[in-house]
């Protein structure tokens, strides 16, 4: 990286700008994770102590061409801050990036200590305590998610089931090989969509275990809003209780932590409305078939030469992984 | 006819090589990517020892669900355009066995240690 003493100084000058009385940056290192944005971790230092802090920005400080549905890095740090008044725990953005720091579109937030690795917080005894309040705690997160409101942040783009299953049916259309299930299971969620379509909400867009910083005491910190958008608020709860987020607990439906149960009861308990196993159930079947497709698309991205890794190439063959849950999901007694 | 080794046992050494003598030396990312690329090795493994016997087994399901003969890929197709114009739906006899079936040969090859799979695979 032959540019980083440039970056390393204009970052510098832009978290001086942002967290008033700071002297300078230490201990910069890029983490790895978060294949479509920049995520460094830094200390900011002062004569008061250092306050730990994340980075994240475009590659290369470049403003890149996102899909559709994503949100610009400034949309990204607004739900985040409207998110945090509204009492989910996330990491406090002190600072979004300006023209003038010459550090491309992005933001500042503080760094939260914990565990975002599922198998540890599934297994370790240090989480053994925070397990069975899991559940409910994303239930109650959820609702308070879902409370904001969608007028307070107009660049977020709106998007339903019908344009959901459209959406994902022409991409999998457009890979031209064939799957019976994902066929099968297309047809069982256009069956079953909607007749009166349920109010939209702003919906974090990714919400499972990869994405919740947990420690010993429970969910610390909500991360990862990419792909915060204008939704049915049943898609979260459903995302969150596919069983590729179980890690192999899958006994345990939410996130191979909680039941169903816990989940809407904190969600009722925190002012969510409206919302039934069976709508949670529906967008459970659409998150399966939906990370089934992601799949396809990140093996297509091996296959047309742009990611030539061996790990791009294999998660091809995780789409059989998503086909058998839908086929226990759609056929219990098959 | 080739010599010995076959392509299964050929597979299979450079899988433990990866395994047993270059990962302990590596770190980082590229033990990660090791780890995938050894992963990688034993999908093929398991297909070369058991996808014979799941296509033909798929195969033979397909014609007689579809009343055609063809290739794997072409049946496959057909079923697919038939769930698509609703000639054949959930309730079609046969279907659901032919997906769980189909689909527990196709992880049992791609991933045996998935949870998913362990449960469908209880039921048969």
């Amino acid at each position: 990286m032959s540019n980083q003493p440039d970056f390393a100084d204009a970052l510098a000058v832009a978290v001086k700008r942002a967290v008033p009385s700071v002297t300078s940056i230490a201990g910069l290192k890029r983490l790895s994770g978060g294949a479509s944005q920049e995520t460094w971790s830094l200390d900011a230092v002062g004569p008061s102590g250092t306050t730990p802090l994340i980075l994240r920005r475009s590659p290369g400080g470049k403003r890149m061409e996102r899909s559709s549905v994503a949100p610009s890095l400034e949309t990204e740090a607004k739900a985040i801050r409207l998110a945090e008044k509204a009492g989910v725990p996330v990491p406090s953005v002190p600072y979004v990036l300006r023209e003038e720091d010459n550090l491309g579109p992005g933001y500042l937030m503080g760094r939260v200590e914990g565990e975002t690795i599922a198998r540890k917080i599934l297994r370790n005894p240090e989480f053994a305590e925070a397990r069975p309040k899991l559940a409910r705690q994303c239930g109650q997160i959820l609702a308070r998610i879902h409370t904001i409101d969608p007028a307070q942040i107009p660049e977020l783009k709106p998007t339903d089931a019908v344009s959901e299953i459209e959406q994902y049916r022409s991409l999998y259309e457009s890979y031209d090989y064939p799957h019976p299930v994902f066929e099968i299971a297309f047809r069982w969620l256009e069956e079953r969509l909607p007749d009166t379509p349920p109010r939209l909400t702003l919906v974090h867009g990714d919400f499972r275990n990869g994405n919740l910083m947990i420690g010993p005491d429970g969910v610390r910190a909500v991360l990862d809003w990419e792909i915060v958008h204008i939704g049915d608020p049943a898609s979260d709860l459903g995302w969150l209780c596919v069983n590729s987020w179980r890690f192999g607990e899958s006994q345990n439906v939410v996130g191979g932590f909680g039941s169903v149960a816990d989940l809407l009861a904190g969600y009722a308990e925190a002012g969510g409305k409206d919302m039934t196993a069976e709508r949670v159930r529906f967008w459970e079947i659409f998150g399966t078939l939906k990370w089934g497709i992601m799949c396809m698309t990140m093996y297509q991205a091996f296959a047309k030469a742009t990611d030539r890794t061996v790990e791009r190439a294999a998660i091809g063959r995780r789409s059989s992984e998503t086909e058998i849950d839908l086929v226990n999901l759609l056929f219990p007694s098959a | 006819m080739m010599d010995q080794p076959s392509t299964l046992e050929l597979v299979t050494a450079v899988k433990e090589f990866i395994e047993k003598h270059a990962m302990p030396q590596l770190t980082g990312h590229t033990a990660f990517h090791a780890r995938v690329a050894a992963n990688a090795l034993g999908i093929v493994a398991r297909e070369l020892e058991f996808g014979p016997t799941a296509s033909a087994e798929e195969l033979g399901r397909l014609e007689s669900l579809l009343g055609m003969k063809g290739s794997l890929e072409d049946l496959n197709r057909e079923l697919c355009r038939r769930i698509r114009t609703g000639d054949i739906g959930m309730t079609t006899p046969g279907v659901g066995e032919h997906m769980r079936a189909t689909t527990i040969d196709k992880v049992a090859i791609d991933q045996p240690t998935y949870s998913g799979f362990k449960a469908a695979a209880k039921k048969t």
